[in-house]
C-alpha cells in the first residue's frame, strides 16, 4: 500500500524552514540568474530542485547556504542560526588528510576539541558504513566511498539544514541507487530540511517528499509537486508504478522547458 | 640500487668514452681533459677544492633557504589581495630578468668581498620560482573548499594553514626544486665577482689554464646542486607521497 510521507512533529523540530521572497541574483555579466523568487520550505522537508542547466539551481543552493547574497528580496530562516552543511558535485575531500580526519574537518575549524571531534566523526562513519577505512586516505577510496566520507562530514555536525548539488551525478547507477537508498534513511533518522538539486528526474522523485522544476531562464517555478510515495524508500520502489507516475509529471514540466 | 643504477650507467659509459677520446687524440686534453685528469685534479687539490665546496655549499645552502622563505612570505602576501598583487607582482618579476652577471660588482659594492655577496647573489637568482610556483599553488584552490571552510567560519589564518598552504604544497616544491638548482648557480656567479668558494677555484684556474681542475671545480658544483634537489626530492616523497599522483605509483 501507497502511503504519503509526511513530515514528523519530531522532524520538524530538528529541521529549518525557510522562505524566499522576491530574491533576485544577477551575475556580474549582468545576466539575470534568478529573478523574483517566491518559495516556501518546510522544516524537515526533503524538496529536489529540478532544472536544465544555467538556470540558477546552484545559484539558489548557494544563496540558501549564505555563501552569496540576494540582489533583492530576501531568504528568511526560522531558526534564524542554525548549522548548515553543504555536500557538492564531488566528494572533494582534503586529499592530505585520512577518512577520519575528514570527517572531523567542520567539527576540527568549528573548535572542537580532538577527543569529541574525533567520537563524533566515528560515530557519523558508522552510520554511513566507512569504520573500516577511516584510516585510509581519499586516493585509496572508491567513487562511492568518497561521497559518503563527503555526506560523512556534512552530517557530523549535525546540520539542521543538508544543501546538496549534484552530489550523485558522477557515480555510477548501483553505487547511486544505494546512496540515494542511504540518504533517504538518514534524512527519516535526523529529520533535517534537505534541498537537493539535481538533474535526474528518477533521483529527483525517489528521494524527495516534494520536487521543484525550474525554468530555464529567470529561476522561476514551473512546477511544485508533492511527491505521493511512501515514507520509507527502497529499492524496491524503483519498479513501482506509482514513482513511474511522479517521474512522469517532472519530465513533463522539464519537457516544456 | 634500482634507482641509482639507471643514471649510473651513462656516467659510467660517457666517462669511459672521453677517457679513450681524450688518449686517442680524438679530443684535444689542454680543451676537455680526460676524466682520468680531472679526478687526479680532485684528488691533488682536495684540501683546496673540499674548503672551496663548504664555503659554496654553505652560500647556495643560505641563499637557498632565505629564497625559500621570503618567496614563501611574498607569496603568501601577494596572494591575500587582487589589489597587492596587481600592484607588486611586477616587482617579482624583477628577480626573474635582472641579469645577475651584470648587477654581480654592484652586490660587492653594497655586501663587500666574500660570503655576504655570495649569499645574496644566490638569493636573487632563486627566489622567483619560488614566488611564481607557490603564488599559483594558493591562488589555485578548490573554490568549493573555500565554500566549505566559509561554511563553518574559518578565518583566513586558518584556511591558510589547513587548506590553502597545504593544496599549494606540489606547486611550492615544484618551485623549491627549480630554486635549489639556480641558487648553486647564483652562488657560482657570485663567488665569480665575490672571490671565494668554487666560482673562485673556477676563475683562477681558468687563467693558469688548468682545464681539469675547472672541470674538478664544475663537478663538485653539479654534485652540489644534484645534493640540493635530492633534499627538496626527499622532502616532496616524505610529505606527498599518501596524497599527490606526483609521488604515487612511480
Amino acid at each position: 500500500m501507497i502511503t504519503v510521507s509526511k513530515t514528523t512533529a519530531s522532524e520538524a523540530g530538528r529541521g529549518v524552514a525557510l522562505r524566499l521572497e522576491r530574491v533576485r541574483r544577477v551575475f556580474e555579466n549582468s545576466l539575470v540568474v534568478i529573478e523574483g523568487m517566491d518559495l516556501r520550505i518546510d522544516a524537515g522537508e526533503f524538496l529536489a530542485i529540478l532544472g536544465p542547466s544555467g538556470c540558477g539551481k546552484s545559484t539558489l543552493l548557494r544563496m540558501i547556504a549564505r555563501l552569496s547574497a540576494p540582489d533583492a528580496g530576501r531568504i528568511v530562516a526560522e531558526p534564524e542560526q542554525f548549522q548548515t552543511a553543504f555536500v557538492f558535485q564531488d566528494a572533494h575531500l582534503l586529499p592530505w588528510r585520512t577518512t577520519l580526519d575528514n570527517t572531523a574537518l567542520p567539527l576540527e575549524l568549528m573548535g572542537l576539541d580532538r577527543e569529541a571531534r574525533y567520537s563524533k566523526a566515528r560515530a557519523t562513519l558508522a552510520q554511513v558504513g566507512l569504520s573500516e577505512a577511516e584510516a585510509r586516505y581519499p586516493a585509496q577510496l572508491s567513487g562511492g566511498m568518497r561521497m559518503r566520507v563527503s555526506l560523512a562530514r556534512a552530517l557530523v555536525t549535525e546540520p539542521r539544514l543538508l544543501l546538496m548539488d549534484e552530489p550523485f551525478a558522477a557515480l555510477d547507477e548501483i553505487t547511486r541507487f544505494n546512496l540515494e537508498v542511504q540518504l533517504r534513511d538518514l534524512w527519516q533518522r535526523r529529520g533535517m530540511t534537505v534541498i537537493f538539486v539535481t538533474h535526474s528526474i528518477s533521483e529527483a522523485a525517489f528521494l524527495a517528499n516534494r520536487a521543484v522544476v525550474m525554468t530555464r531562464r529567470g529561476g522561476k517555478i514551473r512546477l511544485d509537486r508533492r511527491i505521493d510515495l511512501p515514507a520509507g524508500r527502497t529499492n524496491d520502489l524503483r519498479s513501482d508504478p506509482h514513482l513511474g507516475n511522479e517521474m512522469k509529471l517532472l519530465m513533463a514540466a522539464m519537457e516544456e522547458e | 640500487m634500482k634507482r641509482i643504477l639507471p643514471p649510473l650507467v651513462p656516467f659510467i659509459v660517457i666517462t669511459l668514452a672521453l677517457e679513450w677520446m681524450v688518449r686517442g687524440g680524438f679530443v684535444p686534453g689542454y680543451l676537455v681533459p680526460a676524466p682520468s685528469a680531472i679526478f687526479r685534479a680532485l684528488y691533488d687539490s682536495r684540501d683546496e677544492l673540499a674548503a672551496a665546496m663548504a664555503k659554496t655549499s654553505a652560500a647556495a645552502v643560505i641563499g637557498f633557504a632565505l629564497s625559500a622563505l621570503t618567496g614563501i612570505a611574498i607569496a603568501v602576501l601577494l596572494s591575500s589581495s587582487r589589489a597587492i598583487q596587481k600592484a607588486f607582482y611586477p616587482y617579482a618579476v624583477f628577480f626573474q630578468t635582472v641579469p645577475i652577471i651584470a648587477i654581480a660588482p654592484l652586490l660587492v659594492i653594497w655586501f663587500g668581498y666574500g660570503m655576504k655577496t655570495v649569499i645574496a647573489s644566490a638569493f636573487i637568482v632563486s627566489i622567483f620560482p619560488v614566488i611564481a610556483n607557490t603564488l599559483t599553488g594558493l591562488l589555485s584552490t578548490d573554490p568549493a573548499l573555500r565554500d566549505l571552510f566559509r561554511l563553518y567560519g574559518a578565518s583566513a589564518g586558518v584556511t591558510l594553514v589547513k587548506l590553502r598552504f597545504p593544496a599549494a604544497l606540489p606547486q611550492i616544491l615544484t618551485g623549491l626544486r627549480v630554486a635549489s638548482g639556480l641558487a648553486v648557480i647564483g652562488a657560482i656567479v657570485g663567488e665569480f665577482i665575490g672571490g671565494q668558494g668554487l666560482g673562485s677555484v673556477v676563475d683562477v684556474a681558468r687563467t693558469q689554464q688548468r682545464v681539469d681542475k675547472v672541470f674538478a671545480a664544475v663537478l663538485l658544483a653539479s654534485v652540489l646542486g644534484l645534493a640540493l634537489f635530492g633534499l627538496i626530492n626527499l622532502i616532496s616523497a616524505l610529505t606527498l607521497r599518501r596524497w599527490h599522483a606526483s609521488e604515487q605509483g612511480a
